[in-house]
Parts: structure tokens; C-alpha cells; sequence
């Protein structure tokens, strides 16, 4: 497939988007969004539901395209025209939804591998290597052992947080340069919550630049480089980690929503 | 009480036998079609224990098969098309006007083919780029180049004798080594070809994850509108070959000769196992479900029983082949079964 990576290039921001609108008919789920993200940050996103968030993820990722605004990936202007979600692996952009990034019916190493898969010039899989990538994925990356999850394991069999687990190896394995997490601690169990911000860790230390989309202030708070409140289609802050405590933040979201009911565009 | 006790167990870690059998490719309807071959053996020694009979299924039963292994991946991917009998007519209408007019049964051969694209291409694009359900589109179709072929061929029918013989015949409905029908072994081959195809190419895995979640095919970064245009297009062109190896053999083209084949090639797919939902499909299944259909016809007349029996055994068959796929596949529906069997014992 493709190897050519964008890599070497050096660049100030993975990504960067300028007066980013997208309407729905008369629904502006996004309206002027500017937001640039560092090669090696950490970025919390959050705000209610319906704020906009996982338009904003979809847009920077290609699976939606905006009614108007403009995408730097790596500084360089991104043709609308061309962009996808393939063009959008292909720059080494990784999501990780909370759900529906699985296929459920189909065995683990088919999943970690659709739309990359490892083909000869025919475009037939070689079934083999991707089996035996999963399972070193498995083994190496997540430390599956012992849990009777291998290759061939289908995915309605896993549980919720081995799942994300899977989502999450795939996103390393592919080397992403920007991960994006929608939720990812959503429905785990504590224990799983705490490899997941392992993880999170890692993306940091390894030079790589996250979004995570996350509910829970507290985990967002003690990761994130920055954190950027989206409220009905806008950003309304941008605070740099170490503005504000934990309850500060919380007292800022709060009054948002009360003032924001109040003063908020019909 | 087995039902509470076996609920606690994780047995989905630790497959036990049936669900373990049930990963070989299209097991169960081997095992019912072995025992309807052995069944037909005992009922009727004299038609069943002969060489004549297998080899007319080879020929009669392939067009069907064609078609059946299209559907499969149609059906994988959480679609269906129903409009394959019109191609049968519409592309068996180019192939013989090409003979007869154009004394060119080989570029009949391509018209055939380049026709059930077309068709394909038609219902493609209306289901993917217009997104109208499969099965209302294919409907329409169905009328429509069924209606097209009647216009074009007079409701005539086409005899195509002088084809005997000819190098075309031989190599589409002649007998390898005086024996074997050529038409099983191009179904053979193909049914070979698109195991390989759904199982192992990079576009059958991106119509299992279509039949599976479009929106996580999307997300994956596969191209779901391409992909289900060109599904159907391969559906159109299996179709067009179907309909040249049906015209060969009968070596007459009439222009309702796809009717009959409808149900009989969905019954083929969905007892060989291929999940209705989508996701899953099976080729070995629908080549064996497909053999049972096209057996059980003249199976049930050469025992005896009155032919008005052949329609309700069929039926039996194919419900009793669905229910055997949903509780060997299903754990807990087989967990379920067991126990109802458990408490009538106790009783």
C-alpha cells in the first residue's frame, strides 16, 4: 500500500482549522471554529452533548465535509475535494469512536486491518502476516494474555473495554501522528479506565498529538496539555493546563450552561 | 434447571463441540446434503445408485449455482437482488440475436456479459448513489428488463441448433472426457474463484464490513457507495454468464427462460447458511444448499412420492435448514434448545 509517509517534513501544527461552519439545512452544528493543535499536544475536548464535538472530530477526519472553512494538516492547505477518511489514514490520523469502529461480526484481525489491509498487487489479503500482527498487537501492545482473545476472536465476543482496547492497539500500531479518542473511558471499568490514560500518557511521551473527547473532567484535567470548550457549535474557552483547578473548571462549565441558555443564538 | 447452571459457565471462551464444528466452512449442509443424498439412495436405489442422474445435476444445476454465489456476496453485504431472472432473459436475448443476426456467438458471449453489467450498474447506482432500498430497486428492475427483452425479441423464442457442436458449445456445455459436464466445472471454478474473492480480496472484505455497519465500513475508510456499485455489477455479470450457459445447453433462447429461477437460487443461499442480516456468508454453503435444492426435485419424484409432495418437502427443508444454522451458530440459542429438551426429559 501506501508507504510514503508525511512524516520527515517538520511542522508547527498536525492540524489546524480556520472559521470551520457546517450546517445541517438550517441546523449550524458547527459555525466559525478555529482551532490549531501542536505536533506534540495533549488536547481535551469538551462541552455538552449536541455541543458539537463529534461534528468537529468527523470534519477534522474527513468523514463529513464543512459547508466552508479551511483545514491545515501539517500546515499545508487541505483540498476538500480530495479528503477522506482514507486520505485522512493516509496522513496518519487515527479515531477511536466509542462505538461503531468495529466491525461486531467480524474476526479481530480483519478489523484492525480494514481499509489498510495487507494485500499483494491483486488486492488479495495476506491472511497469514495480518494474523500474526494482530496477535502481536494482542500480545506486545495490550497485554491480552491469557484472556482467550486471539486474531480470530469476533468482536461481539469481547467485552466494552477490551474493545476500545483493540481500537486504541490499532491507532499505535498505524503509528498515528494524531490520535483522536472519542469517550474512550465511557463504559470501562476502573482498572480499564487506568491503562486507557496509560495509554493516553504515551501518545504524549512518544511525540504524538492528541484530541480526547471526554465527559469525565476530572481524567481530562490531569491529561490534557489544554482543554477547549465547545458550546452549541463554537468554542467558547481555551484553557491552557494549569488556568484553572478541577472546581474552577467545573464552576466555569457550569455557568456556561446557565448563561448560555440565556444568551444563546435562536 | 441445566439452562441456569450452563448460563454461568463463559462458554463463549471455551467453545464446546457444536459451535467448534460449526467454524468448518458450511458443515452442517454437507452433513444435510450427505444424508439427503444417502436418504434418496435407500428410497430410490434404482435412479440413486447410477452414474446418470449426478451427472444430469451437473448439468441442469449449474446457472443456478452461478447465480446463487452472487447473491452471497449481494446478501454479505446486507442487500439482496431480485432482478436476476430478467437478466437470464434480457443478456440470453443478446447472446442469441448475436448468433442469429451476427452469426457471432462469441460476441454474444461479451454482449451477455457487458448486458447483465449493465443491469448490475443500473441497480447499483440506484441503491448506492440514490440510496433506494435493494430489494424495492431490483423489483423494479426485474419488470422492466424482463418487459425489455420481451420487447425485443417479439416474445419469440430464438432455437439455436446450429450451435451444436461448435467450439463455443463444446467449451461451455460440452463434456470434459466424454463425461463430465463443462458447465459444473465453470461453476466450480467460479465458486472457487469468489471464495477467494469474499474470503480473501481486500473488496470481499469490504462488503462483509458494508453487511456488518456501514457506518463502521465508512469509518474504516471503505469507499461504501464504489463497493456497492460494483457488487451489483458483479451480481449483473454472473447473471449474463449464468444466462449463456443456460442458453448453450438448451440450445434455445426464450424470453421468459429466467423464470423459475427466483426463489430457488435465494433458497440456495439462505440454506446454505448466509446470514439474511448481512456480514457473514458462506460459498461452500450455498454450493451445497444449492445442490440440495436442485436434488430435491428430482429426488422426491424418483422415490415415489407424487410430485405434488416435491413444493411442501422443499419448503420443510429450507426452514429446517435455516433453524439448524441459527442454533449451531448460536450459543445460546442452542444452550436454550438444550434446556427445553433438558426439562421435557425431567418431565
Amino acid at each position: 500500500m501506501d508507504t510514503q509517509t508525511p512524516k520527515t517534513r517538520s511542522y508547527e501544527h498536525i492540524v489546524r482549522a480556520e472559521n470551520l461552519s457546517l450546517s445541517y439545512g438550517k441546523v449550524r452544528a458547527l459555525s466559525g471554529i478555529d482551532l490549531a493543535i501542536g505536533k506534540n499536544e495533549i488536547v481535551g475536548l469538551i462541552g455538552d452533548n449536541g455541543a458539537g464535538k463529534s461534528t468537529l472530530i468527523k470534519t477534522l477526519t474527513g468523514v463529513v465535509r464543512p459547508t466552508s472553512g479551511k483545514l491545515y494538516i501539517r500546515d499545508e492547505l487541505v483540498d476538500w475535494g480530495s479528503y477522506s477518511v482514507r486520505e485522512a489514514h493516509r496522513l496518519r490520523f487515527e479515531t477511536v469512536y466509542q462505538e461503531k469502529s468495529l466491525g461486531e461480526k467480524q474476526p479481530l484481525w480483519r478489523n484492525i486491518f480494514v481499509g489498510r489491509q495487507i494485500t499483494n498487487r491483486f488486492g488479495f489479503i495476506k491472511v497469514a502476516e495480518e494474523r500474526r500482527i494482530a496477535n502481536d498487537i494482542l500480545k506486545r501492545q495490550l497485554g491480552f494474555r491469557g484472556v482467550g482473545i486471539d486474531a480470530d476472536s469476533t468482536i461481539s465476543k469481547l467485552s466494552g473495554g477490551e474493545r476500545q482496547g483493540i481500537a486504541i492497539g490499532r491507532a499505535m500500531h498505524f503509528d498515528s501522528d494524531l490520535i483522536i479518542l472519542d469517550e474512550p473511558t465511557v463504559a470501562l471499568a476502573i482498572s480499564e479506565v487506568r491503562k486507557v490514560l496509560d495509554f493516553v500518557r504515551s501518545i504524549k511521551t512518544s511525540g504524538r498529538a492528541c484530541i480526547y473527547i471526554e465527559h469525565n473532567l476530572a481524567h481530562v484535567h490531569e491529561l490534557a496539555d489544554r482543554l477547549v470548550v465547545l458550546d452549541r457549535g463554537r468554542i467558547v474557552a481555551d484553557i491552557k493546563s494549569g488556568e484553572m483547578t478541577l472546581e474552577q473548571l467545573t464552576k466555569f462549565l457550569i455557568d456556561l450552561q446557565h448563561s448560555g441558555h440565556a444568551v444563546g443564538p435562536a | 434447571m441445566s439452562t441456569h447452571l450452563s448460563s454461568k459457565t463463559p462458554e463463549v471462551r471455551a467453545p464446546g463441540l457444536l459451535p467448534r464444528l460449526a467454524r468448518v466452512e458450511g458443515l452442517p449442509i454437507i452433513l444435510v446434503f450427505v444424508i439427503l443424498v444417502v436418504f434418496f439412495m435407500i428410497a430410490a436405489p434404482q435412479v440413486f445408485l447410477g452414474w446418470p442422474i449426478y451427472l444430469s445435476f451437473l448439468t441442469t444445476v449449474p446457472p443456478m449455482l452461478v447465480l446463487a454465489i452472487g447473491l452471497t456476496l449481494v446478501v454479505a453485504a446486507g442487500e439482496i437482488d431480485l432482478s436476476f431472472p430478467s437478466t437470464l432473459a434480457f443478456a440470453g436475448y443478446l447472446f442469441s440475436v448475436c448468433e442469429t443476426q451476427l452469426g457471432s456467438p462469441w460476441l454474444g458471449l461479451v454482449a451477455a456479459l457487458a448486458g447483465g453489467a449493465l443491469i448490475g450498474l443500473v441497480n447499483g447506482t440506484l441503491v448506492a448513489v440514490v440510496g433506494v432500498p435493494s430489494i424495492i430497486v431490483t423489483i423494479g428492475t426485474q419488470f422492466f428488463w424482463a418487459g425489455a427483452a420481451s420487447i425485443l425479441s417479439g416474445g419469440q423464442s430464438d432455437a439455436l441448433q446450429e450451435l451444436d457442436g461448435t467450439a463455443i458449445y463444446n467449451i461451455f456445455a460440452g463434456n470434459l472426457f466424454g463425461v463430465l459436464p463443462m458447465q459444473a466445472l465453470w461453476a466450480l471454478a467460479i465458486a472457487v474463484f469468489m471464495w477467494f474473492i469474499l474470503n480473501r480480496h481486500r473488496f470481499g472484505e469490504h462488503v462483509l464490513f458494508i453487511g456488518d455497519s456501514r457506518t463502521v465500513a465508512r469509518v474504516a475508510g471503505v469507499n461504501v457507495v464504489l463497493e456497492t456499485i460494483k457488487l451489483f455489477t458483479l451480481m449483473g455479470v454472473l447473471g449474463g454468464f449464468a444466462a449463456v450457459l443456460l442458453t448453450i445447453e438448451n440450445l434455445n433462447y426464450f424470453s421468459t427462460q429466467g423464470q423459475g429461477y427466483l426463489l430457488p437460487a435465494l433458497a440456495g443461499v439462505f440454506i446454505g447458511g448466509t446470514s439474511v442480516f448481512g456480514g457473514t456468508a458462506t460459498i461452500v454453503g450455498t454450493f451445497f444448499g444449492t445442490f440440495i435444492i436442485g436434488m430435491l426435485e428430482a429426488g422426491v419424484v424418483a422415490t415415489g412420492i407424487a410430485g405434488f409432495w416435491v413444493q411442501a418437502i422443499e419448503g420443510i427443508v429450507f426452514v429446517a435448514a435455516v433453524v439448524l444454522h441459527l442454533v449451531v451458530e448460536s450459543p445460546a440459542k442452542l444452550r436454550a434448545l438444550s434446556g427445553i429438551v433438558g426439562l421435557r426429559r425431567e418431565q
